[in-house]
């Protein structure tokens, strides 16, 4: 469901001027119309480049659409994103994301490439994924520390992240909708024959293995996804589902600020050529405040929120104090089954207690996430 | 790509270079039904196969596949024959920890080695000495015997046989290279052919196999080299009189260095040692005792039968450490003059740079063969050797001549650093590394 949202004149003025220089689709003037803008509580200018190095603009013509999760054999009716949004169809794949996505869907594995930033923010995201999950197993083997942890990676790509994972010993599925994505995947990992056992690839959509998959992952790692996604809430809640109680779903994702507007699409996209044009949509940013928001309402207590940075110099990420522009977040299922009730207060003991514990992470700057009760009662 | 620094004191200088292109052609297409090895060593060394024992000795690398090749025979892990070997290496504190740090060092220790606590050098040419020792009470370096540390390695390498595989008589006579990303139908692995025709894949080769190394050659790396005109003659010799032989002297005369390490204590009784310390003591009471105190090299008695070898000197240094999948380590990528004891060392360091960043890539679940730590590696160790290099290259020419300048140059230098100890104790920390 698409969050319906005000316009403020002053922010579709700001949009306006943006629009107007740099965006020339039709699309985009009716998606500007409809879409949310950066919420009051954004003060500070926060840098985000969004690391993405492209040379041939002339695929990325088409490609200043929102990018969106969805399931290419369901939308065969959809015209339009926004009105796409309101139908009764259930997906969070949008079709136009998974055409730009197919252009460089050869282009995973490359390390200096296209992909070249992805590749190293497996430095940052491979260890806080292993660290958090190390925490909630007594004792692991050394060699093999994820070993017996089944993992889904939502929109795994071309494997970038499942592969690590894989070699530390858990069990992956990755899935992604973009047919050409799985395939590479597949080829990449067919020539190691410890890998090929530990990672299954399917090119389908999470709402899709829904059913067949409710409650039996560890963990759920969702990165550099949710920014791409149709409609957050439910795929959260897809996420929920298949999370066994007190299972991890891990986020990495791009915050929505004025900087990141001006850097992660202006700077990153327009101007430099560091990301695709039309990679990604600030609209479709989500803030930290909002996901946890969200998270919490479907009854994942989210632990750790730290912030990313990206040195295009020198091709490293960082993390950061501060979460203005990429982000990365953990949340833990709560153990009890809880629907429809906000969790908020029944889980308020077992929420500060699991955050005391995720205060101490090794190796990683990071600071606990601190969610005050109230926040959710402004929403 | 940054720039790379091949690191050479000939004439081109310093040059920043980019990657060579790789040399065999050949590409290996499709998969077969051979064994993918994680990390293949090629060369059985003490280097190679300290490199294998590091890797297999590590808790992070519980779950992969070691194997190292070694192209000569197995050797028996008999008793240590009574006369001592000529081939003999000054083993630095640092590689000391690395050794301990699997387990090897303890079977030296009880095996046979020399600790030395002093180092005197002098220049023939004019009375110019230095001196090192360290104030406090630990040993400068020790010397021990190559046939020692290979029997040491050999029984730590026996200890891991589930994780490390150890091939003999195998030599690697190819290798096919992949492409440096995966492209439809070839495998992203190395190939490696043996001498019998087996072929094996591994995520990562490392180059061990010493300074004519088949592996480097075969990648294309550019390798400068050049020979001296010394050869080295080595022998065992016995001393005239008991002494505390604890001490490395080491002359530089015009036709090159020559040096005296200390191996052991031998021609001498409990009676003599005693009656000798005490000796010591009361000349020590009467007489006061200057700080390095210069000492006089003990006299040689006679020359160990048939213990005399001659092998050939030079210096080399490959152009790049590492290219995707592939890290040279040891006189595959350096090669230096003994006159400062560093050979061994400087491979026994590129061991512990190398096992480091490996070890952090595995528990980062990282692709073996990325380049992205193997170039942390190369950054580390081509600061350290070149500056090792540059300097033993230097002294090796400074004290080649008696040329007066020259000779007034180095005695000036020599007994400056003499005199300066923060200097000299900084010289000692970069060579105990």
């Amino acid at each position: 469901m698409w969050r319906g949202c005000k316009l403020s004149s002053s922010g579709s003025r700001f949009l306006g001027s943006f629009k107007s220089v740099y965006r020339c689709t039709q699309a985009d003037c009716h998606r500007l119309t409809t879409s949310a803008v950066c919420s009051k509580n954004q003060l500070g200018w926060t840098l985000q480049i969004k690391p993405w190095i492209f040379n041939e603009y002339g695929i990325m013509w088409f490609k200043s659409c929102s990018m969106n999760f969805a399931c290419l054999n369901r939308m065969k009716s959809y015209r339009l994103p926004w009105i796409r949004a309101y139908s009764a169809s259930r997906s969070t794949v949008d079709s136009r994301e998974v055409k730009t996505f197919l252009a460089l869907a050869h282009r995973w594995w490359d390390e200096q490439g296209v992909y070249a930033p992805l590749h190293s923010m497996n430095d940052l995201r491979v260890p806080f994924i292993r660290d958090n999950l190390l925490k909630t197993v007594a004792n692991h083997q050394p060699g093999k520390p994820l070993s017996g942890m089944k993992i889904l990676d939502v929109g795994c790509g071309g494997g970038l992240l499942t592969e690590p994972l894989g070699r530390l010993g858990a069990s992956v599925i990755g899935i992604d909708p973009v047919d050409e994505n799985i395939k590479t995947a597949q080829h990449h990992k067919s020539f190691d024959p410890v890998l090929d056992k530990r990672i299954d690839y399917r090119a389908c959509s999470l709402e899709e293995i829904v059913e067949e998959t409710a409650e039996t992952f560890d963990a759920v790692v969702a990165s550099e996804v949710v920014e791409h996604v149709l409609d957050l809430e439910t795929f959260i809640q897809s996420c929920c589902q298949v999370l066994k109680p007190g299972g991890s779903l891990f986020i990495t994702t791009i915050n929505k600020t004025q900087l990141s507007y001006a850097l992660g699409i202006v700077f990153s996209e327009q101007i430099a050529g560091i990301v695709p044009k039309g990679t990604h949509t600030w609209e479709k940013f989500v803030s930290p405040e909002k996901l946890e928001s969200i998270l919490e309402s479907n009854g994942l207590s989210v632990q750790t929120v730290a912030g990313m940075l990206y040195n295009p110099f020198s091709g490293y990420w960082h993390w950061s104090e501060s979460t203005s522009l990429n982000y990365a977040a953990y949340a833990v299922k709560s153990s009890v089954q809880e629907h429809s009730v906000p969790t908020k207060f029944a889980l308020k003991g077992e929420r500060e207690e699991l955050r005391a514990e995720a205060s101490t992470n090794s190796g990683t700057l990071m600071r606990a996430s601190v969610l005050p009760l109230t926040w959710n009662t402004q929403h | 790509m940054a720039a790379r620094l091949a690191g050479s004191r000939s004439g081109t200088a310093l040059l920043a270079v980019q990657r060579g292109p790789l040399v065999s052609c050949r590409r290996w297409a499709g998969a077969a039904a051979d064994t993918v090895y994680d990390v293949v060593v090629s060369g059985g060394g003490m280097v190679g196969a300290a490199m294998a024992c590091a890797l297999g000795h590590d808790i992070h690398f519980g779950d992969k596949k070691i194997l190292l090749l070694e192209a000569g025979p197995k050797k028996v892990l008999g008793k240590l024959p009574e006369t001592y070997s000529n081939r003999v290496s000054s083993i630095s504190p640092g590689s000391a920890t690395l050794l301990s740090s699997f387990g090897a060092w303890d079977h030296i220790c009880n095996m046979r080695y020399r600790a030395f606590r002093r180092m005197q050098v002098w220049d023939a040419c004019s009375e110019a000495l230095i001196t090192f020792d360290k104030d406090n009470l630990d040993d400068m370096g020790y010397i021990v015997e190559n046939d020692v540390v290979m029997q040491a390695l050999s029984k730590q390498l026996e200890a891991v046989s589930d994780r490390v595989t150890v091939l003999y008589k195998s030599k690697a006579v190819s290798f096919t290279w992949p492409y440096p990303f995966s492209m439809a139908d070839s495998s992203p692995w190395v190939h490696i052919t043996l001498g019998d025709g087996s072929t094996l894949q591994t995520k990562l080769l490392i180059g061990a196999d010493g300074h004519n190394s088949g592996v480097r050659r075969a990648a294309g790396i550019r390798h400068v080299s050049w020979n001296y005109d010394q050869s080295a003659v080595v022998a065992t010799l016995h001393l005239s009189e008991p002494t505390e032989n604890n001490v490395a002297w080491q002359r530089f005369l015009p036709s090159g260095p020559i040096a005296l390490l200390p191996w052991s204590d031998a021609n001498h009784t409990d009676l003599v040692d005693s009656a000798g310390s005490m000796l010591q003591y009361v000349v020590a009471f009467l007489k006061p005792t200057k700080v390095s105190a210069r000492q006089l090299p003990p006299s040689v008695a006679r020359v160990d039968a048939k213990s005399r070898v001659l092998f050939p000197l030079g210096l080399g240094h490959a152009a790049e450490y590492v290219r995707p999948r592939l890290a040279l380590i040891g006189d595959a990528a350096h090669r230096v003059h003994p006159l400062a004891g560093q050979g061994v060392n400087m491979g026994f360091g590129d061991i512990s740079s190398l096992v480091h960043h490996l070890r952090t890539a595995a528990f980062n679940g990282k692709d073996l063969g990325s380049m992205s730590h193997l170039t942390g590696y190369e950054t580390d160790r081509q600061r350290h050797n070149t500056a090792l290099l540059a300097a033993t290259d230097l002294l090796k020419r400074l004290y080649s001549t008696s040329a007066t300048p020259l000779v007034l140059l180095r005695t000036w230098g020599l007994q400056a650093t003499n005199a300066v100890s923060p200097l000299k104790e900084q010289i000692m920390a970069f060579a105990s590394k």
